[in-house]
Protein backbone atom coordinates (compact mmCIF):
# COMPACT_ATOMS: atom_id res chain seq x y z
CA UNK A 1 0.00 0.00 0.00
CA UNK A 2 2.77 2.40 0.95
CA UNK A 3 4.49 1.70 -2.39
CA UNK A 4 1.45 2.92 -4.29
CA UNK A 5 1.28 6.21 -2.43
CA UNK A 6 3.51 9.10 -3.44
CA UNK A 7 5.79 10.29 -0.67
CA UNK A 8 4.73 13.56 0.92
CA UNK A 9 6.95 16.55 1.59
CA UNK A 10 6.76 18.92 4.53
CA UNK A 11 6.65 22.72 3.97
CA UNK A 12 10.35 22.70 4.91
CA UNK A 13 11.48 20.23 2.25
CA UNK A 14 13.21 22.88 0.14
CA UNK A 15 15.05 24.17 3.22
CA UNK A 16 16.35 20.67 3.91
CA UNK A 17 17.56 20.12 0.36
CA UNK A 18 19.21 23.55 0.27
CA UNK A 19 21.00 22.76 3.54
CA UNK A 20 22.45 19.58 2.02
CA UNK A 21 20.33 17.15 4.01
CA UNK A 22 20.17 13.48 3.13
CA UNK A 23 16.52 12.77 2.45
CA UNK A 24 15.02 9.36 3.24
CA UNK A 25 11.50 7.93 3.06
CA UNK A 26 9.99 7.75 6.54
CA UNK A 27 6.37 6.84 7.34
CA UNK A 28 5.23 8.04 3.92
CA UNK A 29 7.23 11.27 3.98
CA UNK A 30 10.47 12.45 2.46
CA UNK A 31 12.34 13.50 5.61
CA UNK A 32 15.88 14.69 6.39
CA UNK A 33 17.82 11.96 8.20
CA UNK A 34 20.86 14.19 8.67
CA UNK A 35 22.49 17.44 7.54
CA UNK A 36 26.14 17.51 8.65
CA UNK A 37 26.03 14.15 10.46
CA UNK A 38 24.12 12.35 13.17
CA UNK A 39 26.86 12.67 15.78
CA UNK A 40 27.46 16.45 15.57
CA UNK A 41 23.70 17.05 15.43
CA UNK A 42 23.14 14.82 18.45
CA UNK A 43 25.85 16.62 20.42
CA UNK A 44 24.45 20.02 19.41
CA UNK A 45 21.17 19.08 21.09
CA UNK A 46 22.94 17.76 24.21
CA UNK A 47 25.16 20.85 24.57
CA UNK A 48 23.36 23.76 22.83
CA UNK A 49 20.23 23.77 20.68
CA UNK A 50 18.95 21.79 17.72
CA UNK A 51 15.94 22.31 15.46
CA UNK A 52 13.95 19.42 14.00
CA UNK A 53 11.26 19.36 11.34
CA UNK A 54 8.62 17.02 12.76
CA UNK A 55 5.87 18.16 10.43
CA UNK A 56 5.26 14.54 9.44
CA UNK A 57 3.59 13.96 12.81
CA UNK A 58 -0.19 13.89 12.85
CA UNK A 59 -2.58 16.32 14.53
CA UNK A 60 -6.06 15.02 15.33
CA UNK A 61 -8.44 17.52 16.86
CA UNK A 62 -11.50 16.56 18.93
CA UNK A 63 -14.23 19.12 19.48
CA UNK A 64 -17.65 19.06 21.02
CA UNK A 65 -19.37 18.40 24.31
CA UNK A 66 -18.11 15.11 25.67
CA UNK A 67 -14.68 15.42 24.01
CA UNK A 68 -12.87 15.17 27.35
CA UNK A 69 -14.99 12.25 28.53
CA UNK A 70 -14.41 10.34 25.30
CA UNK A 71 -10.65 10.87 25.67
CA UNK A 72 -10.87 9.59 29.23
CA UNK A 73 -12.55 6.50 27.84
CA UNK A 74 -10.11 5.91 24.96
CA UNK A 75 -6.74 7.10 26.31
CA UNK A 76 -4.85 5.28 29.05
CA UNK A 77 -3.63 8.21 31.16
CA UNK A 78 -5.91 10.21 33.45
CA UNK A 79 -6.72 13.64 32.03
CA UNK A 80 -7.99 14.75 35.44
CA UNK A 81 -4.32 14.91 36.44
CA UNK A 82 -3.74 17.90 34.14
CA UNK A 83 -5.49 21.25 33.82
CA UNK A 84 -6.44 23.05 30.63
CA UNK A 85 -3.27 24.41 29.03
CA UNK A 86 -1.30 21.27 29.77
CA UNK A 87 -0.32 18.27 27.70
CA UNK A 88 0.10 14.63 28.70
CA UNK A 89 1.90 11.56 27.33
CA UNK A 90 -0.64 8.77 26.89
CA UNK A 91 -1.56 5.66 24.93
CA UNK A 92 -4.41 4.78 22.60
CA UNK A 93 -4.93 1.09 23.42
CA UNK A 94 -6.95 -1.68 21.87
CA UNK A 95 -9.09 -4.04 23.97
CA UNK A 96 -6.04 -6.28 24.53
CA UNK A 97 -4.16 -3.41 26.17
CA UNK A 98 -1.81 -3.07 23.21
CA UNK A 99 -1.01 0.37 21.83
CA UNK A 100 -2.66 1.50 18.62
CA UNK A 101 -0.35 4.50 19.14
CA UNK A 102 1.50 6.51 21.75
CA UNK A 103 0.79 10.23 21.67
CA UNK A 104 0.67 13.58 23.41
CA UNK A 105 -2.81 14.91 24.22
CA UNK A 106 -3.20 18.68 24.57
CA UNK A 107 -6.07 19.74 26.82
CA UNK A 108 -7.36 23.08 25.46
CA UNK A 109 -10.79 22.81 27.12
CA UNK A 110 -13.30 20.17 28.14
CA UNK A 111 -14.77 20.38 24.63
CA UNK A 112 -11.48 20.78 22.74
CA UNK A 113 -8.46 18.45 22.76
CA UNK A 114 -5.65 17.88 20.29
CA UNK A 115 -3.80 14.59 19.82
CA UNK A 116 -0.30 14.71 18.33
CA UNK A 117 0.37 11.25 16.96
CA UNK A 118 2.99 9.28 15.05
CA UNK A 119 3.11 9.85 11.29
CA UNK A 120 3.10 6.11 10.68
CA UNK A 121 -0.08 5.70 12.74
CA UNK A 122 -2.23 8.70 11.87
CA UNK A 123 -4.51 6.80 9.48
CA UNK A 124 -4.99 3.92 11.94
CA UNK A 125 -5.55 6.34 14.81
CA UNK A 126 -8.14 8.30 12.86
CA UNK A 127 -10.00 5.13 11.97
CA UNK A 128 -9.87 3.84 15.53
CA UNK A 129 -11.10 7.14 16.96
CA UNK A 130 -13.87 7.47 14.38
CA UNK A 131 -15.13 4.01 15.33
CA UNK A 132 -15.11 4.76 19.05
CA UNK A 133 -16.15 8.41 19.32
CA UNK A 134 -19.67 9.17 20.51
CA UNK A 135 -22.04 11.31 18.45
CA UNK A 136 -21.47 14.99 19.06
CA UNK A 137 -17.67 14.80 19.19
CA UNK A 138 -16.16 15.91 15.88
CA UNK A 139 -12.82 14.52 14.72
CA UNK A 140 -10.76 16.78 12.46
CA UNK A 141 -7.47 15.58 10.93
CA UNK A 142 -5.35 18.74 10.74
CA UNK A 143 -2.11 16.91 9.88
CA UNK A 144 -1.90 18.24 6.33
CA UNK A 145 -2.29 21.91 7.22
CA UNK A 146 -0.09 22.00 10.35
CA UNK A 147 3.68 22.01 10.46
CA UNK A 148 5.64 21.21 13.60
CA UNK A 149 9.14 22.22 14.68
CA UNK A 150 10.96 20.87 17.73
CA UNK A 151 13.54 23.21 19.28
CA UNK A 152 15.52 21.18 21.81
CA UNK A 153 18.64 21.56 23.93
CA UNK A 154 19.98 23.28 27.05
CA UNK A 155 20.18 26.71 25.36
CA UNK A 156 16.98 26.32 23.35
CA UNK A 157 14.68 28.24 25.67
CA UNK A 158 16.80 31.40 25.45
CA UNK A 159 17.49 31.38 21.73
CA UNK A 160 14.37 33.22 20.58
CA UNK A 161 11.68 34.92 22.61
CA UNK A 162 9.35 32.27 23.98
CA UNK A 163 6.54 32.34 26.51
CA UNK A 164 7.66 31.02 29.90
CA UNK A 165 6.17 27.58 30.43
CA UNK A 166 6.59 24.76 32.90
CA UNK A 167 7.22 21.30 31.44
CA UNK A 168 4.21 19.96 29.52
CA UNK A 169 2.41 23.32 29.60
CA UNK A 170 1.39 24.96 26.34
CA UNK A 171 0.02 28.27 25.14
CA UNK A 172 -0.87 29.96 21.87
CA UNK A 173 1.64 32.72 21.21
CA UNK A 174 3.63 34.40 18.44
CA UNK A 175 7.18 33.08 18.04
CA UNK A 176 9.40 35.21 15.78
CA UNK A 177 6.18 36.82 14.57
CA UNK A 178 4.55 33.50 13.65
CA UNK A 179 1.36 32.41 15.47
CA UNK A 180 2.10 29.06 17.10
CA UNK A 181 0.99 26.55 19.69
CA UNK A 182 4.06 26.52 21.94
CA UNK A 183 4.45 23.43 24.14
CA UNK A 184 7.21 22.54 26.60
CA UNK A 185 7.46 19.03 25.21
CA UNK A 186 9.99 17.03 23.26
CA UNK A 187 11.56 13.68 22.46
CA UNK A 188 15.22 14.25 23.32
CA UNK A 189 15.49 14.38 27.11
CA UNK A 190 16.55 18.03 26.88
CA UNK A 191 14.65 21.20 27.72
CA UNK A 192 12.85 22.59 24.72
CA UNK A 193 9.63 23.40 22.97
CA UNK A 194 7.57 21.99 20.16
CA UNK A 195 5.94 24.56 17.91
CA UNK A 196 2.84 23.84 15.86
CA UNK A 197 2.25 26.40 13.12
CA UNK A 198 0.35 26.77 9.88
CA UNK A 199 2.27 25.05 7.11
CA UNK A 200 2.64 28.23 5.05
CA UNK A 201 4.44 30.00 7.94
CA UNK A 202 6.80 27.13 8.81
CA UNK A 203 9.73 28.13 6.59
CA UNK A 204 9.74 31.67 8.01
CA UNK A 205 9.88 30.31 11.56
CA UNK A 206 12.54 27.73 10.65
CA UNK A 207 14.75 30.43 9.11
CA UNK A 208 14.40 32.71 12.15
CA UNK A 209 15.33 29.99 14.64
CA UNK A 210 18.27 28.76 12.57
CA UNK A 211 19.46 32.37 12.23
CA UNK A 212 19.31 32.63 16.03
CA UNK A 213 21.81 29.78 16.26
CA UNK A 214 19.95 26.47 16.36
CA UNK A 215 21.57 23.55 14.52
CA UNK A 216 19.28 21.87 11.96
CA UNK A 217 18.92 18.24 13.04
CA UNK A 218 17.55 15.22 11.21
CA UNK A 219 15.64 12.14 12.20
CA UNK A 220 18.89 10.23 12.74
CA UNK A 221 19.86 12.37 15.72
CA UNK A 222 16.26 12.37 16.91
CA UNK A 223 16.48 8.56 17.14
CA UNK A 224 19.82 8.43 18.97
CA UNK A 225 18.69 11.17 21.38
CA UNK A 226 15.42 9.47 22.27
CA UNK A 227 17.07 6.08 22.69
CA UNK A 228 19.67 7.43 25.14
CA UNK A 229 16.80 8.56 27.38
CA UNK A 230 14.79 5.37 26.63
CA UNK A 231 11.74 6.98 25.07
CA UNK A 232 10.02 4.17 23.16
CA UNK A 233 9.49 4.46 19.42
CA UNK A 234 6.28 3.15 17.88
CA UNK A 235 7.08 0.50 15.29
CA UNK A 236 10.29 -0.46 17.12
CA UNK A 237 9.61 -0.72 20.84
CA UNK A 238 5.84 -0.34 20.72
CA UNK A 239 3.48 -2.31 18.53
CA UNK A 240 0.22 -4.23 18.50
CA UNK A 241 2.27 -7.29 19.53
CA UNK A 242 3.07 -6.03 23.04
CA UNK A 243 0.96 -4.65 25.86
CA UNK A 244 1.51 -1.34 27.61
CA UNK A 245 2.73 -3.18 30.72
CA UNK A 246 5.26 -5.21 28.74
CA UNK A 247 6.48 -1.93 27.23
CA UNK A 248 7.04 -0.48 30.71
CA UNK A 249 4.29 2.09 30.24
CA UNK A 250 2.14 1.13 33.21
CA UNK A 251 2.89 4.59 34.59
CA UNK A 252 0.72 6.18 31.88
CA UNK A 253 -2.12 3.68 32.41
CA UNK A 254 -4.54 4.86 35.12
CA UNK A 255 -5.62 1.31 35.99
CA UNK A 256 -6.76 2.18 39.51
CA UNK A 257 -8.33 5.55 38.73
CA UNK A 258 -10.68 5.05 35.79
CA UNK A 259 -12.09 2.76 33.13
CA UNK A 260 -10.69 2.93 29.60
CA UNK A 261 -10.32 0.72 26.55
CA UNK A 262 -7.75 -1.95 27.32
CA UNK A 263 -7.80 -1.50 31.10
CA UNK A 264 -9.42 -4.89 31.77
CA UNK A 265 -6.75 -6.80 29.86
CA UNK A 266 -3.99 -4.85 31.59
CA UNK A 267 -5.45 -5.48 35.05
CA UNK A 268 -5.52 -9.21 34.28
CA UNK A 269 -1.93 -9.13 33.06
CA UNK A 270 -0.83 -7.14 36.11
CA UNK A 271 -2.48 -9.68 38.43
CA UNK A 272 -0.98 -12.64 36.60
CA UNK A 273 2.52 -11.11 36.43
CA UNK A 274 5.38 -12.89 34.73
CA UNK A 275 5.10 -11.01 31.42
CA UNK A 276 8.01 -9.96 29.25
CA UNK A 277 9.53 -6.56 29.89
CA UNK A 278 11.10 -3.89 27.71
CA UNK A 279 14.54 -3.32 29.20
CA UNK A 280 17.41 -1.02 28.32
CA UNK A 281 20.94 -2.30 28.03
CA UNK A 282 24.48 -1.16 27.33
CA UNK A 283 27.11 -3.15 25.46
CA UNK A 284 30.07 -4.34 27.53
CA UNK A 285 31.97 -5.32 24.39
CA UNK A 286 32.51 -3.20 21.30
CA UNK A 287 29.64 -3.68 18.89
CA UNK A 288 26.33 -2.10 17.98
CA UNK A 289 22.97 -3.72 18.68
CA UNK A 290 20.30 -3.30 16.00
CA UNK A 291 16.55 -4.06 15.94
CA UNK A 292 15.75 -7.72 15.35
CA UNK A 293 18.95 -9.10 16.86
CA UNK A 294 18.45 -11.87 19.41
CA UNK A 295 19.03 -11.28 23.12
CA UNK A 296 20.67 -14.32 24.72
CA UNK A 297 19.56 -16.38 26.58
CA UNK A 298 16.11 -15.07 25.54
CA UNK A 299 14.60 -11.95 24.04
CA UNK A 300 14.82 -9.60 21.08
CA UNK A 301 16.33 -6.18 20.44
CA UNK A 302 13.77 -3.56 19.37
CA UNK A 303 16.03 -0.48 19.20
CA UNK A 304 19.79 -0.16 19.09
CA UNK A 305 22.47 2.31 18.15
CA UNK A 306 25.90 3.66 18.94
CA UNK A 307 25.32 6.25 21.67
CA UNK A 308 27.08 9.49 20.72
CA UNK A 309 26.93 10.73 24.33
CA UNK A 310 28.14 7.53 25.99
CA UNK A 311 30.44 6.26 23.25
CA UNK A 312 29.14 2.70 23.36
CA UNK A 313 26.43 0.54 21.91
CA UNK A 314 23.04 0.86 23.60
CA UNK A 315 19.61 -0.58 23.02
CA UNK A 316 16.24 -1.68 24.27
CA UNK A 317 14.56 -5.02 23.90
CA UNK A 318 11.99 -7.42 25.29
CA UNK A 319 13.22 -10.11 27.68
CA UNK A 320 11.38 -12.59 29.94
CA UNK A 321 10.40 -11.33 33.41
CA UNK A 322 12.94 -13.55 35.15
CA UNK A 323 15.74 -12.10 33.03
CA UNK A 324 14.81 -8.45 33.30
CA UNK A 325 16.61 -7.32 36.48
CA UNK A 326 18.86 -4.27 36.23
CA UNK A 327 22.48 -5.41 36.32
CA UNK A 328 21.72 -8.73 34.68
CA UNK A 329 24.25 -10.05 32.18
CA UNK A 330 22.93 -10.79 28.68
CA UNK A 331 24.43 -11.23 25.25
CA UNK A 332 23.40 -9.70 21.95
CA UNK A 333 23.77 -11.83 18.83
CA UNK A 334 25.52 -9.35 16.52
CA UNK A 335 25.53 -11.14 13.16
CA UNK A 336 26.56 -14.45 14.69
CA UNK A 337 28.87 -13.05 17.35
CA UNK A 338 27.42 -13.16 20.89
CA UNK A 339 28.62 -9.93 22.51
CA UNK A 340 28.31 -9.18 26.25
CA UNK A 341 25.82 -6.57 27.44
CA UNK A 342 24.26 -5.61 30.75
CA UNK A 343 20.69 -4.60 31.56
CA UNK A 344 20.78 -1.00 32.75
CA UNK A 345 18.50 1.43 34.54
CA UNK A 346 16.44 3.76 32.34
CA UNK A 347 17.28 6.39 31.21
CA UNK A 348 20.69 5.32 29.92
CA UNK A 349 21.82 8.92 29.60
CA UNK A 350 21.49 11.25 32.57
CA UNK A 351 22.67 14.82 32.25
CA UNK A 352 25.42 15.79 34.65
CA UNK A 353 24.12 18.68 36.72
CA UNK A 354 26.98 21.10 37.18
CA UNK A 355 24.96 24.12 38.25
CA UNK B 1 34.15 15.47 6.48
CA UNK B 2 36.80 15.52 3.77
CA UNK B 3 36.34 16.50 0.14
CA UNK B 4 35.94 13.89 -2.58
CA UNK B 5 39.27 12.51 -3.81
CA UNK B 6 40.60 9.40 -5.53
CA UNK B 7 44.40 9.42 -5.38
CA UNK B 8 46.48 8.23 -8.30
CA UNK B 9 48.71 5.26 -7.61
CA UNK B 10 46.07 3.30 -5.70
CA UNK B 11 44.18 0.27 -6.98
CA UNK B 12 40.39 0.15 -6.65
CA UNK B 13 37.69 -2.53 -6.78
CA UNK B 14 33.98 -2.15 -7.54
CA UNK B 15 33.12 -2.60 -3.84
CA UNK B 16 34.90 0.72 -3.13
CA UNK B 17 37.94 -0.68 -1.38
CA UNK B 18 41.38 0.60 -2.30
CA UNK B 19 44.84 -0.97 -2.10
CA UNK B 20 48.21 0.78 -1.84
CA UNK B 21 50.91 -1.64 -2.93
CA UNK B 22 54.51 -1.45 -1.68
CA UNK B 23 56.66 -4.41 -2.73
CA UNK B 24 54.92 -7.60 -1.67
CA UNK B 25 52.69 -5.91 0.89
CA UNK B 26 49.56 -3.79 0.53
CA UNK B 27 47.43 -1.49 2.66
CA UNK B 28 43.63 -1.58 2.28
CA UNK B 29 40.97 0.98 3.04
CA UNK B 30 37.66 2.28 1.72
CA UNK B 31 37.27 5.07 -0.80
CA UNK B 32 35.89 8.54 -0.27
CA UNK B 33 32.72 7.44 -2.10
CA UNK B 34 32.32 4.47 0.26
CA UNK B 35 32.68 6.49 3.45
CA UNK B 36 30.34 9.16 2.10
CA UNK B 37 27.70 6.57 1.28
CA UNK B 38 28.15 4.70 4.54
CA UNK B 39 28.03 7.80 6.73
CA UNK B 40 29.75 8.35 10.06
CA UNK B 41 31.75 5.24 10.89
CA UNK B 42 31.32 4.23 14.53
CA UNK B 43 32.60 0.64 14.66
CA UNK B 44 35.34 -1.34 12.93
CA UNK B 45 35.70 -5.10 13.22
CA UNK B 46 38.75 -6.34 11.27
CA UNK B 47 39.96 -9.84 10.48
CA UNK B 48 42.71 -10.94 12.90
CA UNK B 49 46.41 -10.75 12.09
CA UNK B 50 47.43 -14.02 10.44
CA UNK B 51 44.11 -14.53 8.70
CA UNK B 52 44.26 -15.44 5.02
CA UNK B 53 42.00 -13.23 2.92
CA UNK B 54 40.95 -13.99 -0.64
CA UNK B 55 40.38 -11.54 -3.46
CA UNK B 56 36.69 -10.67 -3.26
CA UNK B 57 36.41 -12.17 0.22
CA UNK B 58 35.55 -10.30 3.41
CA UNK B 59 38.28 -8.90 5.63
CA UNK B 60 36.05 -7.33 8.27
CA UNK B 61 33.17 -4.93 8.56
CA UNK B 62 32.52 -1.27 9.15
CA UNK B 63 29.39 0.00 10.83
CA UNK B 64 28.14 3.53 10.53
CA UNK B 65 25.39 5.35 12.37
CA UNK B 66 23.04 3.95 9.72
CA UNK B 67 24.39 0.78 8.15
CA UNK B 68 26.80 -2.14 8.29
CA UNK B 69 29.12 -2.76 5.37
CA UNK B 70 31.32 -5.80 4.78
CA UNK B 71 34.87 -5.00 3.68
CA UNK B 72 35.73 -6.75 0.41
CA UNK B 73 39.38 -7.55 -0.09
CA UNK B 74 40.74 -6.18 -3.37
CA UNK B 75 43.63 -8.68 -3.30
CA UNK B 76 44.48 -12.02 -1.69
CA UNK B 77 47.04 -12.24 1.10
CA UNK B 78 47.73 -12.75 4.78
CA UNK B 79 46.83 -10.07 7.30
CA UNK B 80 50.02 -8.66 8.86
CA UNK B 81 48.62 -5.61 10.68
CA UNK B 82 45.29 -4.01 11.54
CA UNK B 83 44.78 -0.33 12.30
CA UNK B 84 44.21 -0.50 16.07
CA UNK B 85 44.36 3.29 16.28
CA UNK B 86 40.85 3.39 14.81
CA UNK B 87 39.34 2.01 18.02
CA UNK B 88 37.56 4.99 19.50
CA UNK B 89 38.65 7.10 16.50
CA UNK B 90 36.57 5.44 13.81
CA UNK B 91 35.77 8.84 12.31
CA UNK B 92 39.27 8.81 10.79
CA UNK B 93 37.75 6.58 8.11
CA UNK B 94 35.52 9.52 7.15
CA UNK B 95 38.03 12.29 7.72
CA UNK B 96 41.09 10.71 6.11
CA UNK B 97 40.08 7.56 4.22
CA UNK B 98 43.44 7.17 2.43
CA UNK B 99 45.63 8.13 5.41
CA UNK B 100 44.86 7.65 9.11
CA UNK B 101 41.67 5.83 8.10
CA UNK B 102 43.52 2.84 6.58
CA UNK B 103 42.10 -0.50 7.70
CA UNK B 104 44.45 -3.42 7.22
CA UNK B 105 47.85 -4.49 5.83
CA UNK B 106 48.45 -7.78 4.05
CA UNK B 107 51.34 -9.74 2.56
CA UNK B 108 50.25 -10.31 -1.03
CA UNK B 109 49.67 -13.85 -2.24
CA UNK B 110 49.45 -13.10 -5.96
CA UNK B 111 50.61 -9.72 -7.28
CA UNK B 112 49.24 -10.59 -10.74
CA UNK B 113 45.75 -9.91 -9.28
CA UNK B 114 46.54 -6.20 -9.59
CA UNK B 115 45.60 -6.46 -13.28
CA UNK B 116 41.97 -7.05 -12.29
CA UNK B 117 41.68 -3.76 -10.35
CA UNK B 118 40.95 -0.24 -11.55
CA UNK B 119 43.20 2.79 -11.47
CA UNK B 120 41.95 6.13 -10.12
CA UNK B 121 40.62 7.36 -13.47
CA UNK B 122 38.78 4.11 -14.20
CA UNK B 123 37.30 4.03 -10.68
CA UNK B 124 36.07 7.61 -10.96
CA UNK B 125 34.48 6.77 -14.31
CA UNK B 126 32.90 3.72 -12.63
CA UNK B 127 31.33 5.61 -9.71
CA UNK B 128 29.86 8.17 -12.09
CA UNK B 129 27.80 5.33 -13.56
CA UNK B 130 26.30 4.50 -10.12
Amino acid sequence: MAEETALRRTPLYDRHVAAGARIVPFAGWEMPVQYQGIIPEHLAVRTAAGLFDVSHMGQLELRGPGALESCQQMLSNDLRRIAAGHAQYTLLLNEAGRPVDDLIVYRFADDHLLLVVNASRVDDDRGWLADHLPDGVALDDRSAEMAMLALQGPTSLGLVELPELEPFAFVQADVCGVPAIVARTGYTGEPGVELMVAGERAAELWDAIVAAGATPCGLGARDTLRLEVCYPLYGNDLSLERTALEAGLGWVCALDAKEFVGAGALREQRAAGGHDRLVAFTMSERGIPRPGMAVLPAGVVTSGTMSPSLGLGIGMGYVPADGAAVGGAIQIDVRGRPLAAVIAKKPLYVKETTE
Amino acid sequence: MSDASYPDGLYYNEQHDWARVEGDSATFGITWYAQDTLGEVVYYSPAAVGTAVTQGGEYGELESTKAVSPLISPLAGEVTEVNDALEGNESSVNDDPYGDGWLIKVRLADPSQLDSLMDAAAYQAYIETL
